[in-house]
């Protein structure tokens, strides 16, 4: 066990033990989830702002819950209602915020490299909430967090990302976490949203569905960002269906014991069929509990993230 | 470091156990309704040791489980964070004897985390606390009920409890740190 960060702003710069030491205090949050009483007093007393300046529900829902069931208080603050509109810059926004005496900044923003921009000055901790296409570090996390629960290890995994890799800090901190734990990582969609560059990560990139999830033990779907494309990166919403969606035919020649996974939210019959996503091997609603364990552990973890210290009995 | 003191040799702390578990035999008549609850690490093995013997007097299973209290704690923040265990309670403890068993008994902050993680579960009737070791220095007005040895020590002393279940081998160690 190893955890000595004061923040969480990518998976690219944590080592393998960092991982496991939040993915072990993960397994313990999430067994906090289903007691009767589902709260502990481990953020007692302290603030936590959830500074989401690009939209989000699902993120900022189960970062907020999280930091409740560990008893701190939470401020939502969101772009659409703020002096950000005002024209006060996210520096002084936050500085503000700080001045209120909040001790965690949880942020999301378009632009890669926010939350290491916000970690440079504020004396709290930060925790990335996905910047720009770079990375969603929570979300690599509760992602790796349910393959270990369902295959137990990573080491030669084959783990098939499929959709929009090109625009997605999911598929980023995704492929980071797999290469760092062992698994082996293959890309596939169109060849616009899927660069030949990502093999330079140590990745497999293929245009072709079918030998893509062949051998997949996980198949994670990426949902079509259409507020994030340019109408020039494929032809149509059906072409890419019928191309690259998990459909039944599809489906029926994956590995028996393969694993379906969502980011959310799906967009039923367009990356994957309807049945498909409701069907036993789907663990994309698995994945939304463990994303509250995990950001408890999260939370938890840089809140004592000062300097190595040993514990008295 | 300097060869560490040995405190209880494996024959002392087999017999430091069986008294223990026979005052707890004699605090608590009805025997079906304790349950022994450790505080991880060191009081896991110990309450799974004590319930052994336990059965053997009281001639039924005694449950044991243990109990995570590092979300509990009152120095979360001002540390890095500790570990956290899982918790594994054999059964309900609503209207239970719980006794909680820790394997070094310090400032007893450890103890007050416990208590408040243990009423997360439900109510007991009652809760008793069994250590093997006291080494003094509390910071908290808990005093338990079970102890296996009084070891008064110096706060750059280190009381090592270790197990054959966990560590190869039955044995207490004082350990010194740095300058006396």
């Amino acid at each position: 066990m190893s955890w000595n960060r004061k923040h969480l702003l990518d998976i690219q710069s944590l080592d393998v033990s960092e991982i496991e030491t939040i993915l072990d205090t993960a397994r313990a949050f999430k067994a906090v989830g289903e007691r009767a009483i589902k709260k502990v007093p481990a953020l007692r007393g302290k603030t936590v702002v959830n500074l989401f300046i690009e939209p989000s529900t699902r993120t900022r829902i189960s970062f907020e819950l999280a930091a409740l069931r560990l008893t701190a208080d939470v401020i939502n603050f969101t772009a659409e209602a703020s002096s950000l509109k005002k024209g006060e810059s996210l520096k002084d926004t936050a500085q503000n915020l700080e001045a209120l005496n909040a001790d965690i900044f949880i942020i999301r923003h378009s632009a890669t490299g926010a939350p290491h921009f916000l970690s440079r000055f504020l004396r709290g901790s930060v925790i990335n909430a996905g910047d720009g296409a770079h990375e969603h570090p929570t979300q690599a996390l509760l992602d790796t967090f349910t393959i270990r629960e369902h295959k137990g290890r990573f080491q030669g995994l084959n783990v098939t990302i499929l959709g929009d890799i090109l625009y997605s800090r999911v598929a980023r901190s995704n492929i980071w976490a797999l290469l760092k734990l062992g698994a082996h990582v293959t890309l596939c969609g169109p060849s616009t949203l899927v660069p030949r560059v990502f093999e330079e990560m140590g990745c497999r990139v293929v245009y072709d569905v079918d030998a893509a999830i062949e051998n997949a033990d996980v198949i994670n779907l990426l949902r079509i960002q259409h507020e994030r494309q340019r109408k020039t990166m494929f032809p149509s919403i059906n072409e890419y269906t019928s191309l690259f969606g998990l459909s039944k035919a599809r489906f029926a020649r994956t590995k028996p014991d393969v694993l379906i996974m969502h980011p959310g939210p799906i967009n039923r019959g367009v990356e994957i069929n309807s049945e498909v996503a409701d069907c036993e091997r789907s663990v994309i609603l698995e994945q939304v509990t463990n994303g509250l364990a995990v950001r408890m552990a999260v939370l938890f973890l840089v809140n004592g993230g000062k300097g190595p210290q040993e514990l008295a009995h | 470091m300097p060869e560490p003191t040995v405190i209880l040799t494996p024959s002392a702390l087999n017999r430091v156990l069986t008294r223990m578990a026979h005052e707890i035999a004699e605090k608590n008549e009805e025997g079906s309704q304790v349950v022994l609850v450790g505080i991880p690490r060191g009081g896991t093995a110990l309450a799974a040791r004590l319930s052994k013997l336990l059965e053997a007097i009281w001639q039924h299973p005694v449950p044991a489980g243990s109990l995570d209290v590092s979300m509990h704690r009152d120095d979360l923040g001002s540390h890095v964070a500790p570990v956290v265990h899982g918790t594994s309670l054999p059964c309900d403890v609503d209207g239970r004897t719980v006794v909680l068993v820790d394997d070094v008994f310090f400032s007893g902050r450890t103890v007050r985390a416990a208590l408040d993680a243990l009423h997360d579960f439900g109510r007991p009737r009652k809760i008793q606390l069994a250590v093997l070791v006291d080494r003094g220095h509390r910071e908290l007005p808990i005093k338990p009920d079970f102890v296996g040895k009084n070891l008064p020590t110096s706060r750059q002393e280190r009381v090592d409890v270790r197990f054959k279940e966990e560590h190869g081998e039955d044995a207490v160690h004082l350990h010194r740190l740095g300058a006396p």
